[in-house]
């Protein structure tokens, strides 16, 4: 990276202090909200405070962890076993579910949570079902830690597949040819050669599924397991606590900035850069016998229970309802809905190119902590981050209200708050993370020979970014868009929170009817969801496949 | 991305700027908890009837009143709907509510559902009462919410979650009648009752008092209705408990006019049309919940279950007294 910065221009140079300067931008976007939580910090609920340090802290942490551990190895295991699968090896049907095993990514989690213990619970269909032909088998309780820890596995593993597959697809036969000239058996070469040099690539989505899990409120509800984020929500809708709640919050963005940061950390020790050119036709490692039934079975069985299973039983649901409550209006849901992911989706792609650049050309601290900063809103739980995004713009807008009203005598009333200016910058400050993880790790890819050889060849810049890195990159955007796009169809919170008035969406759908407990009801706006989401993955999967 | 289609999106932010504008000066804003088909439907008749325009926006309770706090002075909001008393307390606690006084709300809504300084009204009433599986028990061996804490309900009872404000309010209104630490000895003699962990709804709750897991639990009514409408035969019946003491724990959904209301007189006006007799079927009856104006008779379905004595002590207890109830449930390990 220095020996780039040496060899370029002074041109060039301000052109990359203009990076260095957006990324700025950007992350102190990101750090407002967090700050006006950290601001609780300075004048603390006392009394609230050691109630939850007394009752719960211990025990929510506890859980907390034990969730965070077995999701984590869970969506660790499951998403790169089908990865190599798909991208490495020769097995029926492979082609298909190398497309079909992102499809659970569409299903929002706590749909799969809702239909998994409806369907498995004492009053569900199966126990009921035993009971009545008088089969005593007493299934383990779906209400419980494993449970949710399934149900997070099977909705989060497709970050680390998604991810996963990629490096596979692009290094992974390379990575065993030259394992396998080094004597290693394929399975070593798996585990010694291609596995460490997806690493980190792999981490990255592991990263994400854990802070998608720390964040989480809807999925463990329905489990009624408590953790740091439903400790948050206690303190703030049940004992009035907003500070308390940012107490909580801002222990649990200091906690994952930490990880974030060791993370950086390990992997900078590291050059993880490929060969320039990607390979051509790759040969796949033929699956026979009991191998090849075991990978269609495994492949089949993630597929029933992420995304067959619950699709299914929503469908079901959503034809008892889908005469009565599916109307014109449901035009205006899904524009709105489809309008609102595809904005997030650019402007958050647009900023994660910008952090992804200057972390390139610049590896000093600062720049790397201050795009690493401007990932933690991905960490927030959903109606803090709105809260703590909420707050700074009504205070500007107020002023800038009253600021026209004493100059000028016009009053407009308030102006970024009637409009979906507040809903988007709050969802792309929540998810610039789920974007950055997949620019930056497609980044990382292009060698710095790469610009080494475009800089003697003349190019540098922006023209560098538009001819060399944007058409190698494009894969990894295509993947971010859709990732960031499919995240905020599913989002509820922040929605809620800053739409303007008459800007409801299908997931403000699904809130109407889940606030009374009418979950069946929340079926066709969640078919819809599901729907719409489909459409982007198997865009990004025909993508990949050119 | 074409060109052209970054004209439309850019035409579609526009469109939304602009049509923000065009704000009409008669209109009323409501900010509501209560969701939109409750209360949509009764909008509609408003505006049809006096021709004014309701615009509204559904949320959390809470994420309503800090959104209401970070607006201030300037908020759109002239109205402030929940579904619970507590929210309403806290609201008008955080100065976010005005008082209102109004001779038809007085009128209409009876004093213990409503703010003693008039700043909120109660709009329906939701009862939580005591629901029980017919095959395995009678009314004769239920008496009160206190006696399901006894030892002889071991491994029969099933609740929801104390993460319910339902669930809040009825243990804040416990203390109020019992003191902390009986009603302490009370919820710790629930969880030891309880036959399976506490359920995220009361739906999913009674089912499981049908289904025999249990034989008893407690829940609002509006759900062992909408178990009703789906399989009359259900073996699922409700009991009216405390009816020589304190009566029903009874909660309302309610409304009150923000602080910084531009359009007072058109909030209050819409208030006082809810808590009308004309309104008030529509706004209780689409939930199976009671009309808070005690003239009006709920539907023939929620009267079917038989009238009962409900509390008497003012709503706003429990309000107040919601925090006191969440951490004593802490404390109790009720989860």
């Amino acid at each position: 990276m220095n020996r780039v910065a040496r060899a370029i221009s002074p041109v060039t140079r301000l052109f990359t202090q203009g990076w260095r300067l957006s990324a700025l931008v950007i992350s102190l976007a990101v750090l407002t909200p967090v700050m006006v939580i950290f601001w609780s910090l300075f004048s603390p609920d006392l009394a609230v405070w050691q109630h939850l340090k007394e009752h719960l802290l211990w025990e929510l942490t506890a859980n907390t962890f034990w969730l965070v551990l077995g999701t984590a190895s869970g969506t660790l295991v499951l998403g790169v076993a089908l990865a190599w699968l798909t991208a490495v090896c020769e097995f029926p049907g492979r082609k298909i579910f190398s497309w079909a095993l992102l499809l659970p990514l569409a299903v929002p989690a706590y749909v799969t949570a809702f239909v998994m213990v409806g369907i498995f619970d004492f009053t569900g269909p199966l126990q009921s079902g035993m009971r009545s032909s008088g089969i005593e088998w007493a299934l383990p309780e779906i209400r419980s830690l494993a449970g949710v820890t399934l149900v997070m596995v099977l909705a989060f593993y497709p970050y680390v597949y998604l991810i996963a597959r990629n490096a596979f697809a692009t290094q992974g036969k390379r990575a065993l040819e030259a394992a396998q000239s080094l004597g290693y058996s394929p399975r070593a070469g798996f585990f010694k050669v291609a596995l460490p040099m997806a690493r980190p690539w792999i981490i990255g989505g592991v990263m994400l599924v854990i802070m998608e899990t720390l964040a989480d409120f809807g999925t463990v509800s329905v489990f009624n397991y408590d953790t740091f984020t439903t400790g948050i929500y206690k303190a703030w809708f049940d004992m009035f606590s907003l500070q308390a709640a940012s107490q909580l919050a801002s222990i649990l963005v200091i906690f994952v900035f930490i990880i974030v940061l060791l993370e950086q950390q390990a992997r900078a020790r590291m050059r993880y850069t490929t060969v320039g050119k990607t390979a051509g036709k790759q040969e796949r490692i033929p699956l026979k016998g009991w191998n090849s039934v075991a990978a269609v079975g495994f492949a089949s069985t993630v597929m029933l229970l992420a995304f067959i299973i619950p699709m299914t039983q929503l469908l079901i649901w959503a034809s008892d309802v889908v005469m009565d409550d599916l109307d014109s209006r449901y035009f205006d849901f899904l524009w709105h809905s489809l309008l609102l992911a595809t904005m997030a989706a650019l402007l958050v792609v647009t900023a994660a190119v910008i952090l992804a650049v200057a972390n390139r050309y610049y590896s000093d601290l600062t720049t790397r902590i201050m795009v690493r900063v401007a990932t933690l809103g991905y960490a927030l739980p959903g109606p803090v981050l709105a809260v703590g995004a909420f707050i700074p713009i009504a205070w500007f807008d107020n002023q800038l209200r009253d600021g026209l009203h004493a100059v000028f005598g016009y009053d407009g009333g308030l102006m970024l708050q009637g409009t979906i200016v507040t809903l988007l910058i709050a969802l792309c400050i929540r998810f610039m993370a789920v974007g950055f993880s997949a620019v930056d790790g497609n980044l990382q890819r292009i060698t710095h020979s790469i610009d080494e050889s475009a800089h003697s060849l003349g190019s540098s810049g922006l023209t560098l970014l538009r001819r060399v890195h944007l058409p190698i990159l494009r894969g990894g955007l295509f993947t971010a868009m859709t990732l960031v796009f499919v995240d905020v169809m599913k989002e509820m919170p922040i929605t809620l929170m800053t739409r303007p008035f008459g800007w409801d969406t299908l997931a403000v759908r699904v809130f109407e009817m889940t606030a009374e407990g009418e979950w069946e009801r929340a079926a066709l706006p969640s078919v819809a969801i599901v729907l719409a989401g489909l459409i982007p993955i198997i865009l990004m999967n025909r993508h990949a496949q050119h | 991305m074409q060109c052209k289609q970054w004209v439309i999106l850019a035409a579609a932010l526009m469109t939304t700027w602009v049509s923000h504008s065009a704000l009409a000066s008669d209109e009323v804003v409501v900010y509501s908890a209560r969701n939109e088909q409750l209360i949509k439907p009764l909008f509609d008749a408003y505006t049809k009837e006096s021709g004014v325009e309701v615009k509204f926006i559904t949320g959390k309770a809470g994420s309503l009143l800090q959104r209401l706090k970070a607006e201030g002075d300037n908020t759109p909001a002239d109205l402030l709907i929940t579904v619970d008393a507590g929210n309403l307390w806290q609201a008008a606690n955080m100065g976010l509510l005005q008082p209102v006084s109004s001779a038809k709300l007085s009128e209409a809504i009876p004093a213990h559902l409503r703010d003693p300084d008039n700043q909120w009204y109660g709009l329906s009433v939701r009862a939580r009462t005591i629901v029980y599986n017919t095959n395995k028990l009678n009314d004769s061996d239920l008496s009160t919410y206190e006696d399901l804490a006894d030892p002889k309900w071991k491994g029969k009872l099933c609740l929801r979650t104390a993460k319910k404000v339902y669930n809040q309010s009825l243990v804040a209104m416990m203390i109020a009648e019992h003191g902390e630490s009986q009603t302490e000895a009370i919820v710790k003699g629930w969880v030891a009752n309880l036959a399976t962990k506490p359920f995220s709804s009361d739906t999913k709750m009674m089912e499981a008092v049908a289904a025999g897991q249990c034989e008893v639990g407690i829940g609002n009514t509006y759900y062992f209705g909408r178990l009703e409408d789906k399989d009359p035969t259900i073996p699922l019946k409700l009991f009216w408990p405390n009816q020589q003491s304190s009566g029903v724990h009874v909660n309302i959904s309610g409304g009150g006019v923000t602080k910084y209301a531009s359009n007072v007189n058109g909030a209050t006006a819409l208030l006082e049309w809810l808590a009308s007799d004309k309104a008030q079927n529509l706004f209780s009856d689409s939930n199976h919940e009671y009309p808070a104006n005690a003239q009006i008779k709920p539907s023939a379905q929620v009267t079917a279950w038989g009238s009962f004595k409900g509390n008497q002590v003012n709503v706003a207890k429990a309000g107040e007294l919601q925090v006191d109830a969440v951490k004593l449930m802490d404390r109790a390990r009720y989860k």
